[in-house]
């Protein structure tokens, strides 16, 4: 079989090569398309990214509490959740049952909904990490900041979340990179993002090899991307003499 | 919400299909990846560079893209490879264990590494060779401390065959929503089968947490 690279170039509906891959006035190239359907992909992405960090980072130390049973259990239930249940499901859940459910969830935008359905099913498993990585801690750190006439709110600001993050950053990058991978689930709710722009233009233009290795190199480069990030601000945090326990994440 | 419409029959029609897709596309997908998962494994511990690198470059290449992208592509290109068409399931098949290989060859790989030398020494010393330490030695070990973690990723792989819906196969998301697209409840149909999902799977992990006390090598 023979490459067809020019595909990229044709003008979505009149099927004609455009010499510059840019179409004029309101026309658009597959091109063109597939960067939108990237925009939204890394859109989707990062908004999820900020609800699973808030909330994920909220329910881990929650699991840690001391003397408070209750919020550990709400937070153990949460990540149970939240971890068993397919994300395509929850997705589903959320575009589609949440709306029906709660008449006032009907005016919030479908791009919001997806939003959600990722943030929390990340949450769950950052939860995860930031337990781990508060109860890689020795005691002693705890009792420190005990001895210091800290409040638990101060011991976790000044003394116990500093030094977990850095623990937790190797497996939240990973953890990021799975939350880029996931996006592409969109695709089932007709969000127009990469894997939706893939299967459209697949069936559009019959030329799928060339599509999906332009759509699956943008997803490589965007993770990659992702792991450069964490890579420096891992270098830039690292305190001098602390060294990280090694952990993975696990999953994708 | 009307859960009235649920109904034996209606699992029996349309659900109990797609559920033993995902069961068997689930095993087969774990069999078949810790095989091909081990054998990347030892191509990349074998320190000879010409075994490494295809693999290493396979296992990377599969953990840098989105599942749903691989189940689109090997839909693609298993009719264009083998030379007919074949069906989403049959499909579905071949892109688990080849996705999920990758996956399993890191596990795998973490479990022959946590293996001390000492054991592999010994095994030299009483004149086996390469694959007779491999087979008598240190696999099984490996296979033993990582039993656990083979087993989650088996729960993860049942929760991701949802994603086959990319391509249309049969599975039990697909039941699901296909009754509830009949019987004109698709919104209590998602929730059941979330339901079922949740119960599966936090069945599963218990059942893991169980072996993991007992099958632990106390050191």
């Amino acid at each position: 079989m023979s490459w067809d690279w020019q595909v990229f170039c044709k003008n979505t509906l009149e099927g004609t090569v455009e010499a510059t891959c840019w179409a004029k006035g309101g026309d658009q190239t597959y091109l063109e398309w597939m960067l939108q359907a990237w925009g939204w992909t890394l859109s989707v992405a990062a908004c999820a990214w900020v609800v699973a960090i808030v909330v994920g980072g909220l329910v881990g130390t929650m699991r840690t509490l001391p003397n408070s049973p209750i919020a550990v259990r709400i937070g153990n239930a949460w990540v149970e959740l939240f971890r068993n249940i397919p994300i395509l499901v929850q997705l589903f859940i959320w575009y589609f049952v949440v709306p029906k459910l709660f008449p006032s969830m009907r005016q919030v935008p479908g791009f919001l909904l997806v939003v959600f359905a990722l943030g929390f099913f990340t949450s769950a498993r950052i939860a995860e990490q930031v337990r781990a990585g508060v109860q890689a801690l020795p005691r002693g750190q705890r009792y420190a900041g005990m001895a210091m006439g800290f409040t638990t709110a101060q011991t976790y600001r000044y003394v116990i979340l500093p030094m977990a993050v850095r623990i937790i950053l190797p497996p939240l990058t990973s953890e990021s990179m799975n939350l880029l991978k996931n996006s592409s689930v969109a695709f089932a709710v007709s969000i127009a993002e990469l894997t939706m722009f893939a299967m459209q233009a697949q069936e559009e233009t019959a030329r799928g090899i060339e599509i999906y290795m332009a759509v699956t190199a943008l997803y490589a480069l965007s993770a990659f991307a992702v792991n450069r990030v964490f890579a420096f601000i891992e270098r830039k945090v690292q305190i001098p003499g602390f060294i990280v326990a090694g952990g993975t994440g696990g999953g994708h | 919400m009307d859960l009235s419409f649920f109904s034996w029959d209606l699992i029996s029609k349309y659900v109990v299909a797609g559920f033993w897709f995902s069961i068997q596309l689930t095993v087969v997908s774990t069999l078949g990846g810790i095989l091909f998962g081990t054998v990347l494994a030892l191509m990349r511990l074998s320190g000879k560079p010409l075994l490494a690198w295809p693999a290493t470059i396979y296992v990377n290449g599969m953990r840098s893209i989105p599942l749903v992208m691989v189940i689109l592509w090997f839909f693609l290109l298993v009719p264009i490879i083998i030379g007919r068409p074949v069906g989403a399931e049959y499909s579905a098949n071949i892109t688990f264990i080849a996705f999920e290989a990758a996956y399993f060859s890191e596990i795998m790989r973490a479990g022959i590494q946590s293996i001390p030398r000492g054991q592999v020494f010994a095994g030299q010393a009483l004149g086996m060779s390469y694959a007779q330490n491999m087979r008598l030695v240190v696999l099984p070990q490996a296979f033993r401390n990582m039993l656990p973690v083979l087993l989650t990723q088996t729960i993860i792989l049942f929760q991701d065959t949802s994603l086959v819906y990319a391509i249309g196969a049969y599975d039990l998301l697909k039941g699901f929503v296909t009754a509830g697209k009949i019987y004109g409840r698709p919104e209590e149909a998602y929730l059941l089968a979330a339901v079922v999902y949740f119960i599966l799977c936090v069945s599963l992990s218990f059942l893991v947490k169980k072996l993991q006390a007992r099958i632990a090598i106390i050191r």
